[in-house]
């Protein structure tokens, strides 16, 4: 349980667990360089884990990539986050986490937040007059581009169950 | 899912030596990939071990295996390569 108070977001009307997982291109940026790369273009083998996370610096983006960093997801899935940060301050993120590593994370930006609006989770932020970002969520996509699972959250802030993530991409 | 193109250029937001030899990419009707790197040299470790310098633009060309930095030499290969005359 959460000891600090929390802001209730209420229901996302999102992609749900069966649904077709709503392609995109994006500039995805790694330690070195940046290029647009589809959704579908990681579709493989393993399955992709999608991780949305408020703006790199915040606090919960921290954690949430510290978390996976130590989990290694890598290992078993791509995993790629999609926040509305610049190129520049994804790959700086990526640098600070130490997300470059083996197995690396790629981060997808998305200064429009358009990819928040197409999976439904879309969330203007209070204080921050014309800012919207995604609200924290994880999807996962299998090799064709299904949802196989799909976490938004509904409490501002709210972390992801990596341990039930970690079940959906380990048992497979 | 996408193929990927055969030519990637190492580009620069905003380096007009840069969008001079995306024009020609462009006029000649060839696809490509764009790879953006940062203006600090000292972060463009992706550009110098693909091509030897640090210097943007830089282009890789499967098709051909040839890999060029400077602009004038970019506009040229690829005018002597793609152009058909």
């Amino acid at each position: 349980m959460v000891d600090f108070p929390v802001t209730e977001l209420g229901p996302a009307d999102h992609v749900e667990v069966g649904e077709q997982a709503p392609d995109f291109t994006r500039p995805l940026v790694n330690a070195e360089y940046w290029e647009d790369v589809a959704l579908s273009d990681l579709y493989g083998e393993e399955p992709v884990v999608l991780v949305f996370h408020p703006m790199d610096g915040d606090f919960p983006s921290t954690y949430v990539w510290n978390e996976i960093r130590e989990r290694a997801w890598g290992e078993h899935a791509t995993v790629v986050g999609c926040s509305i940060s610049s190129p520049y301050e994804h790959k700086r993120f990526v640098a600070e986490r130490r997300l470059d590593g083996d197995p690396a994370y790629r981060l997808f930006s998305d200064p429009g937040n358009g990819v928040a609006e197409a999976y439904g989770i879309a969330h203007e932020l209070d204080g921050m007059t014309g800012i919207a970002e995604p609200r924290p969520s994880v999807f996962v996509v299998d090799g064709e581009g299904t949802v196989e699972y799909a976490w938004v959250a509904t409490e501002w802030p709210e972390f992801p169950d990596y341990d039930e993530v970690e079940a959906v991409v380990r048992d497979r | 899912m996408s193929e990927a193109p055969d030519i990637t250029i190492y580009r620069l937001q905003a380096c007009p030596f840069c969008e001079r030899a995306v024009r020609k990419l462009n006029e000649l009707d060839l696809p490509y990939r764009s790879r953006f790197v940062e203006p600090m040299h000292s972060e463009r470790n992706v550009v110098k071990r693909v091509s030897g310098k640090r210097s943007v633009p830089a282009i890789v060309d499967e098709n051909t295996g040839v890999t060029m930095s400077e602009s004038a030499n970019i506009v040229e290969y690829l005018e002597a390569t793609y152009g058909g005359g």
